[in-house]
């Protein structure tokens, strides 16, 4: 045999980047590989500012934030929960320009069992759907001439519901894939972990009564129909840890 | 430029289960093996460390630990009239990358198929007659039977740990197990798994009904163990985060958990990650391989020479590579001749969602590990009369609920709007008091002329090779046998005490957005007849006798089962054919 080489490395100088960590072909023979400080944490989000959305953006975000997670006396709304913040980052990221996914063409049109086909990546869709959803807005075809953000509560409901069944249409994007979209990706950071940006205090975990990211229910696997009595834990701690 | 390396006894193509399964076997023999993967190297430490493993986002929603598609994915279609388009992000089914393969991120759900599943045409045609399957259902026997398997799924089941209830010792019916079962020479080696409330609630249930509930056999911890190559494994904790999810704490079986600690500090072993083998070389006659050929990172292509090559990649990777080597060949559905990429299967799965009163059932649905549940066997395989209900198949089913996460697990009654206050309200008022089983009927699925695997004439992978092209739909047998054992499920959960039962049929066309299981299976099957099997009952290239083709890729159909425990058993059972038989007298093990 070539004998035992432990970190042998033989690719070259370019890398493939999976995750956040840097991959590169080596062999392995002797030892199970180890490296110091190995793992690749989640980097939480940092706080301020934004990222991708413009400030009219932003406004109209927050306004479908609330509408598709509505504030209520026990637990946030969309947008004090930050799932603006969510998406805003997940469409900064690798997630807005589908790293990784299969973007090579011919782009064709298929059935719906086929899966989605679209050249267009969600930050695209985002841009456009965003500017398309005021234009609507502002269109003439409502009773108020207003961008999403100023229309009343109700109103906003009919157009997003509009969206919803397919009877609102945009010229420059697929009305009904926008909106799908967009609220898979507010539900998503209403309970993601919070250091995503969204879920702010864990506040849809604490809804529901989702512990989060707790390891051991040992103790608690036998206990039939007795409620878990512990507050949620996110994958950055609690908030009151951090103080 | 190719660069050669020494030559080596053995080349694995793919370090999951079954390379290192057989790398193992192989070493122990004295061989000289080195294990080729694609993808990274996989540890507890690097990919999912206790203090940030539970992330639904990254690894349930993002597929971190998955295959990319941009790496390499496949085209799909229904039919072989429609232009097959490409998956551009998984759904249907999860395939792996890296160390470990899937059995990094698998529940650890390990069954043995039934008897009669290996010997399935025989057993359906004497027992229904010829007529009473479908014409173009090509269901075959398999060439080895559960007798010859027994002391092979033994063994994966002692290296695992796996927790369970025995239902047949030796022929002897046993309490608390499956009584359907095939025989197996001892009890399990850790005993079954704590179950959570729902399941207990469904096994009480279902034995009112008459069915004799089981825990579902478990490669999650119940207790610590120490198997046969000295590797410990530590109890599981019913965290909730397991299927989609490494497991931080050593209480799943892996390769990484049972196997790799002893493989990789043999001599005469090698592993090469971040490694992808293009192709399967040939000597000139075509019928003696003489190596594989991989790529680097750095785009460096490699010749590793070896005398035995055995492929161990997943399903659909193991037929795309016979075919992109020119091994075998290629299956035409027009003529119904040809092997590579024949009898291609998924699984026939549906759920039953329930609803109970708030007020009287908590059900802690996040606490629970990724094999728990109560399952029945009364509605698998021919374990029941079909001849009343006119389809062949079924599954087990059961409360296998492995999780409470709550981006995938919110149930609502239907007719609750999908947003606003109503929405918002009904994840509250349900979360607790709903089920939600997941992949709780476990149907098989049988295979057809006109479901195959071949390679697509338009879209590439990254390496400019054509991507593996899936023709697949449901057939009529599948719809009715996943009809029939919905309705009895949610039998089940009525007899619980369900306010509301929603049964979620499995309907066609075959949907590759909808995830089912990551059980593909078939499209280079072992059999008796060169002129319908890929691979002898070794999992022996008919074509190429120093070729061995390891995994769900040589079933012939799916049961209703998971396939792991068999895939296992099988890799076992062809390491000891070329222990014992091959390497005595290198050559086909079989004549045709």
């Amino acid at each position: 045999m070539s004998g035992i080489r432990r970190r042998d490395v033989i690719a070259g100088s370019a890398l493939l980047l999976v995750g956040s960590k840097l991959a590169q072909a080596e062999v392995i023979a002797g030892h199970l590989p180890w490296h110091p400080d190995a793992g690749a944490p989640p980097r939480p989000v940092e706080p301020g500012g934004w990222r991708f959305f413009t400030a009219a953006e932003v406004e109209t975000m927050e306004a479908l934030a609330d509408r598709i997670i509505p504030p209520d006396p026990q637990t946030f709304g969309g947008k004090d929960a930050g799932c603006v913040l969510f998406v805003d980052r997940q469409l900064a990221g690798p997630y807005g320009h589908r790293e990784g996914l299969y973007v090579s063409g011919p782009f064709q049109p298929g059935t719906q069992q086929q899966g989605p086909q679209s050249p267009q990546t969600p930050a695209q869709l985002y841009r456009t759907g965003l500017t398309a959803l005021d234009q609507y807005c502002h269109s003439g075809k409502l009773p108020q001439r207003a961008g999403f953000a100023q229309l009343a509560a109700a109103q906003q409901d009919a157009v997003l519901g509009g969206l919803e069944n397919g009877s609102v249409h945009f010229d420059a994007v697929d009305a009904q894939t926008f909106f799908e979209q967009v609220l898979k990706d507010l539900q998503q950071g209403f309970f993601a972990d919070p250091l995503y940006g969204g879920n702010r205090d864990m506040c849809g975990w604490k809804m529901i009564g989702f512990p989060g990211a707790r390891y051991d229910y040992t103790d608690w696997v036998s206990r039939h129909n007795e409620r878990y009595p512990y507050p949620p834990v996110s994958i950055a701690g609690r908030p009151e840890w951090n103080r | 430029m190719t660069n050669k390396l020494p030559s080596r006894d053995v080349v694995i193509v793919g370090l999951g289960w079954t390379g290192a399964i057989v790398a193992n076997e192989l070493t122990d023999a004295g061989l000289n093996v080195v294990a080729i993967e694609r993808g990274p190297w996989r540890a507890a430490a690097t990919d999912y460390a206790p203090n940030y493993a539970q992330d639904e986002l990254r690894y349930r929603i993002r597929h971190e630990l998955f295959l990319r598609p941009d790496q390499t994915t496949f085209t799909f279609r229904n039919k072989a009239s429609q232009t097959a388009l490409p998956i551009r992000s998984w759904g249907a089914f999860m395939p792996p990358n890296g160390v470990g393969g899937g059995g990094v991120h698998w529940n650890g759900e390990t069954w043995r198929f039934l008897p009669s599943d290996f010997v399935l045409r025989t057993h359906l045609t004497q027992r229904y007659g010829a007529r009473f399957l479908p014409s173009d259902m090509t269901i075959q026997d398999w060439g080895v039977t559960y007798e010859e398997l027994e002391p092979h799924y033994d063994r994966f089941e002692y290296l695992c740990g796996i927790s369970g209830t025995a239902g047949n010792l030796q022929g002897k019916i046993q309490p608390g197990g499956n009584p359907f079962e095939g025989p197996r020479s001892r009890p399990y080696p850790n005993p079954a798994q704590q179950q959570p409330f729902s399941h207990t609630l469904f096994a009480k249930a279902a034995a009112g009904l008459g069915y004799k509930p089981f825990p579902q056999p478990s490669g999650n911890m119940s207790q610590a163990y120490r198997n046969p190559l000295g590797v410990r494994m530590g109890p599981c904790t019913y965290c909730g985060f397991c299927e989609w999810f490494g497991c931080a704490n050593y209480s799943k079986a892996s390769p990484q958990t049972t196997i790799l600690p002893v493989l990789v500090r043999k001599p005469n072993f090698q592993a090469r990650d971040n490694c992808e083998v293009t192709r399967i070389n040939t000597d000139s006659t075509g019928k003696r391989a003489t190596g594989v050929t991989f790529v680097d990172t750095s785009g460096t292509e490699w010749e590793q020479p070896a005398d035995l090559v055995i492929v161990c990649a997943y399903t659909i990777f193991n037929v795309q590579l016979l075919l992109l080597s020119g091994i075998g060949t290629p299956y035409d559905f027009n003529t119904g001749r040809g092997v590579i990429g024949r009898n291609f299967t998924h699984q026939t799965i549906s759920d039953v969602t329930s609803f109970f009163d708030k007020s009287k059932f908590v059900f802690n649905p996040f606490i629970s590990s990724g094999a728990i549940g109560m399952c029945i066997d009364e509605f698998n395989g021919d374990n029941f009369d079909h001849a009343p209900h006119g389809f062949v198949g079924g599954g087990y089913m059961g409360q296998v609920q492995t999780n409470g996460r709550p981006i995938e697990t919110t149930p609502v009654p239907p007719g609750t709007p999908r947003w606003g206050s109503a929405w918002k309200r009904a994840v509250r008022d349900n979360y607790q008091s709903a089920l939600k089983p997941g992949t709780g009927v476990h149907g098989s699925m049988y295979s057809y002329k006109d479901v195959f695997l071949d390679l697509d004439p338009t879209y590439k992978d990254r390496l400019g090779r054509p991507l593996v092209r899936i023709t697949m739909d449901f057939h009529d047998n599948e719809l009715k046998q996943n009809h029939f054992l919905t309705d009895k499920f949610a039998e089940i959960f009525q007899a619980m005490g369900a306010q509301q039962v929603v049964r979620e049929y499995r309907k066609g066309p075959y949907d590759i957005t909808k995830y089912q299981t990551t059980h593909l299976c078939g499209g280079a099957i072992m059999g008796t007849d060169p002129g319908t099997s890929a691979l002898n009952r070794y999992l022996q290239s008919w074509d190429v006798p120093n070729l061995f083709v390891m995994g769900a890729s040589a079933f012939p159909q799916n049961a209703g089962y998971n396939p792991t425990g068999t895939v296992a058993a099988l890799a076992y059972w062809s390491a000891q054919a070329i222990r014992t038989q091959y390497l005595k007298n290198p050559g086909p093990l079989l004549h045709a």
